[in-house]
């Protein structure tokens, strides 16, 4: 088999992610369901630099291996949760829960088989993913977007902040 | 000016909303001063309208109203001699009743809202006359009727006079159902309703006759009904249970003479439509006989008026019926000047007796009340029809033509006149001459009207007095009828004027007029031996009358048998279906759809058990479905 | 040489689709509230992959910065998500979603 460099990297990339994906469903204590997470987020920005899409994938590391799992991590911490305090389903409920997502999947694979062929490119521009271009994209085409977001941001934070606080009891 | 001929429906109407929406806050001399005012002012546009008219005829478009599929109708009005016409006389005669009103209704508490209902009604009228189509005409066709529930009505706290008002809005109700009918069957045949498209497609060489006298009866069915002829007469004794003013204007002057204005208007459709025009002659003439012979034996002085104005305008729509529009015309307009000046003197002695209206208490009241005795009493000569007074022209011209058109119906005709003679003057004396027959207490209270009443009187009477000299016939032909020639020529009519210099047939209108005149005396005699030379009165006990004599003084059971015959099988009908049909089929029907519901919620809330497993669980069987449904 | 050119589009919508069912498993499978909300941030990732592998192989620059505000929204969502977590964590002392019943008939 001549497999080339981005093959193998393709394949080890899919294994890793599909296997820690696993793990995250199955662990049953949470931070080592967390820990599983991260090494998932990095294998998918690994999947991103294939793509050439550089700055998503350092993006996607700072916010989700950043910011995103050290939250869940503080709240999982607070909270205490260990191996002990994990509640089990009945036995039906997970046979049933894995059929359902068993059968989404393939649904999944079988609607989107034929999109490959749709508008291929022919010359493949590698220099897409740069974050000078993104950035033209982003702040002309998708202007209101980018502001809008910095709203639904300040609403995000005003919730947190509101549902977090202690009430005098 | 005639261009601002839309200004005279539209100041009373602003007059009505101004009142109308001011109650009771404003006093009475701004009432007075609002009311009375805009119909002045609308009779001063009006007379500007007539005296820049000479003979023309115009539209002027006020704004474009409905406009529906190939229907296209402008509210316009028509200003034609005949509109014009009308246009004084409901301006004119409405004025004077305004202005006497304040006087009449100087006491009542409701005083406001009668002057705001009295323009709403001139509004309403106004906008009848003056429209160019039939659907204008209809709005005020039925404008009037509701005026007339409300003023009939006005004394809302007695159920009697409810009823009375309501009876007056069905019957007309009745009426106009045979109006709207024969409005579609025109706007059917003819495509339009414009009054001018209408009478030259009927007038034109190849005209379907039977749809024309279709049209026509239907047409007068309604006529019937707002002009309270033989058989939707009934409400218009009744009507007399509003205040007497409100009886000169709308069913003495104006209202009731909107159907002879609607068929003379579609002249153009009868002078084709023979057997409705027959229809017309022989309902008017069986009307005028009998009311008249009802009219005979009344006691209340505003019924006695009122069959007497059902019989006159019977007589106007036999002359109509006979072809002699402008005929019909003429007695409209001088009946409208003795018919209001009546009602008017009623009212003023009702006043003066502190409201008792049975003649049989009345008598003597000559020296009370000088200037009604002296109007009234020309009133009661105009309307026999005694010269040199108007009334007498009017009705020498009708019975003319009907004398050329058939000698029977003549005949008839004079005896009614006669019978009308009689029991007028059988009212004049029972109420003026002989001894006081009232109580004491009236007696005391016993005065003349105030000058805002007894001057429209006396300008009344000058009317009825001079009125008669616009028809002095110069050989069949007179001022009123070079006036309308306009009018008819418009509508295409083959308006025959008679040649003033045929002779031939003048000594016969002569002898004809002395055969009328005669009848009149010789009534007018006998009235005046029996009641003032005997000095008969009536017994005040109504048993002591003759069999004959109680069917007659009981308008011969008219409304019971309708009563009978109508009402009671119709009351039993809608009991049977409120039982059978509404509770069981259709109250079951919308509560069982309640009920459905309620159960179907009950049933189904058990799929919200909050068990937040389960729903994603749902939701992921959902996106599972519909993706396979797309896909496959 | 870079990924477009050998591996076909399939098997980048082949491992999106798996990873999401995996995801749309761990929603139905777990009881532990946070967990389901990772499991959650595994779908969205994935859709996320879907994305950048088409806007690579259609020269599409609208979709990186698509899945770049799908990235802030679910930053914004963890963050709101979590706080409510914690909420409930006080209120009921356990994170299990089976005490969660309170909104029903």
């Amino acid at each position: 088999m001549n497999l080339s460099v981005t093959e193998i990297l393709f394949g080890l990339l899919s294994l890793m992610a599909i296997f820690s994906g696993i793990c995250v469903i199955f662990s049953k204590n949470p931070v080592f369901s967390v820990l599983y997470l991260i090494i998932t987020f990095f294998c998918i920005a690994g999947h991103y630099i294939l793509l050439n899409a550089q700055f998503l994938a350092v993006v996607h590391i700072i916010v989700y291996g950043g910011a995103i799992m050290v939250l869940f991590l503080f709240v999982i911490m607070m909270l205490n949760l260990n191996k002990e305090t994990e509640p089990h389903k009945p036995a039906w409920l997970q046979i049933s829960a894995v059929v359902a997502g068993g059968t989404l999947m393939l649904t999944l694979v079988g609607s989107l088989k034929g999109a490959a062929e749709m508008g291929m490119a022919q010359t493949p521009d590698t220099k897409l993913g740069l974050t000078e271009n993104l950035g033209k994209v982003l702040f002309t085409d998708f202007l209101v977007p980018f502001e809008l977001s910095s709203v639904l941001f300040l609403a995000a934070m005003v919730g947190a902040v509101l549902l977090g606080k202690k009430h005098a009891q | 000016m005639i261009q601002l001929a839309w200004l005279i429906p539209l100041l009373p109407l602003l007059g009505f909303i101004s009142i109308g929406l001011a109650g009771k806050r404003l006093s009475k001399v701004m009432v007075n001063a609002i009311a009375c005012g805009s119909v002045l002012v609308a009779f001063g546009i009006a007379l500007g309208v007539f005296f820049e008219l000479k003979g023309t005829s115009t539209t002027v478009d006020v704004f474009p109203w409905i406009h529906a599929g190939n229907m296209n109708l402008g509210f316009s009005l028509l200003i034609d001699p005949l509109s014009c016409l009308f246009l004084l006389i409901i301006t004119g005669i409405g004025f004077l009743i305004h202005v006497y009103s304040t006087g009449y209704m100087h006491d009542d508490e409701g005083y406001n809202r009668y002057f705001s209902y009295l323009n709403l009604f001139v509004f309403f009228m106004l906008l009848l006359v003056m429209g160019s189509n039939y659907v204008l005409m209809f709005v005020g066709w039925e404008g009037v009727g509701l005026c007339s529930y409300l003023l009939i009505g006005f004394w809302f706290k007695n159920q009697q006079y409810n009823n009375a008002a309501k009876k007056a809005f069905i019957v007309n109700r009745i009426g106009d159902l045979a109006f709207l009918v024969g409005m579609f069957l025109a706007y059917n045949t003819y495509h339009s309703l414009e009054f001018s498209k209408v009478f030259a497609l009927a007038n034109a060489p190849g005209a379907d006759k039977s749809i024309l006298n279709l049209i026509g009866i239907l047409f007068f069915i309604g006529a019937c009904g707002k002009s309270a002829q033989i058989p939707l007469y009934t409400w218009l004794p009744d009507a007399m249970a509003g205040p007497t003013p409100v009886s000169a204007l709308i069913h003495a002057a104006t209202m009731v003479t909107s159907g002879i204005y609607m068929i003379t208007r579609s002249a153009a459709i009868y002078v084709h439509a023979d057997v409705a025009m027959e229809l017309v002659a022989v309902i008017g003439l069986i009307t005028a006989l009998f009311a008249a012979t009802i009219g005979l034996f009344q006691n209340d002085i505003k019924k006695v008026l009122a069959y007497s104005t059902v019989s006159q305008l019977g007589l106007m729509f036999l002359g109509l019926g006979v072809g002699a529009f402008t005929g019909g015309v003429f007695h409209v307009m001088t009946h409208a000047f003795f018919k209001a000046l009546l009602f008017l003197c009623a009212g003023s002695v009702i006043h003066a007796m502190s409201g008792e209206q049975d003649i049989r208490k009345m008598g003597g009241l000559k020296k009370a009340l000088p200037v009604t005795h002296l109007t009234f009493l020309i009133g009661t000569l105009a309307i026999s029809g005694i010269p040199p007074f108007s009334g007498f022209f009017s009705k020498d011209e009708i019975l003319a033509a009907t004398f050329e058109h058939n000698k029977l119906y003549w005949i008839l005709g004079v005896i009614a006149s006669m019978m009308t003679a009689f029991y007028m003057f059988r009212l004049y004396y029972l109420t003026f001459h002989g001894s006081f027959r009232g109580t004491k207490h009236q007696q005391e209270h016993l005065h003349e009207s105030p000058k805002s009443m007894t001057v429209p009187l006396m300008i009344l009477a000058g009317l009825a007095v001079l009125g008669g000299f616009l028809g002095i016939p110069d050989g069949h032909a007179h001022w009123l009828h070079f006036f309308l020639k306009p009018t008819f020529a418009a509508s295409g009519v083959a308006y025959r004027i008679p040649d003033p210099h045929e002779f031939r047939f003048f000594s016969e209108e002569v002898a004809l007029m002395a055969v009328a005149v005669a009848g009149a005396l010789i009534a007018f005699a006998l009235a005046w031996n029996i009641f003032k030379k005997r000095g008969s009165v009536p017994s005040m006990i109504d048993s002591e009358m003759s069999k004959a004599q109680k069917v007659v003084y009981n308008k011969f059971y008219v409304d019971e048998i309708y009563d009978a015959v109508i009402r009671k099988p119709l009351d039993r009908i809608s009991e049977f279906m409120y039982k059978s049909f509404e509770i069981k089929v259709v109250d079951a029907f919308v509560n069982g759809i309640g009920s459905m519901t309620r159960r179907a919620g009950e049933g189904i809330k058990y799929l919200q058990a909050g068990t937040l497993g389960f729903y994603v669980f749902a939701m992921a069987l959902a996106v599972i479905v519909i993706f396979v449904i797309k896909l496959f | 040489m870079s990924a477009i050119q050998v591996i076909p589009l399939n098997w980048y919508i082949a491992l999106s689709a798996i990873l999401f069912g995996m995801g749309v498993m761990g929603v139905l499978f777990r009881r532990n509230a946070i967990i389901i909300l990772m499991c959650i941030e595994l779908m969205l990732n994935a859709a996320n992959l879907l994305l950048v592998a088409f806007s690579a192989y259609h020269n599409n620059a609208g979709a990186q910065v698509f899945v770049f505000f799908i990235m802030a929204v679910a930053a914004a969502e963890v963050a709101v998500g979590l706080a409510i977590m914690v909420m409930i964590y006080r209120n009921t002392k356990s994170t299990d979603i089976n005490f969660l019943n309170k909104l029903k008939w």
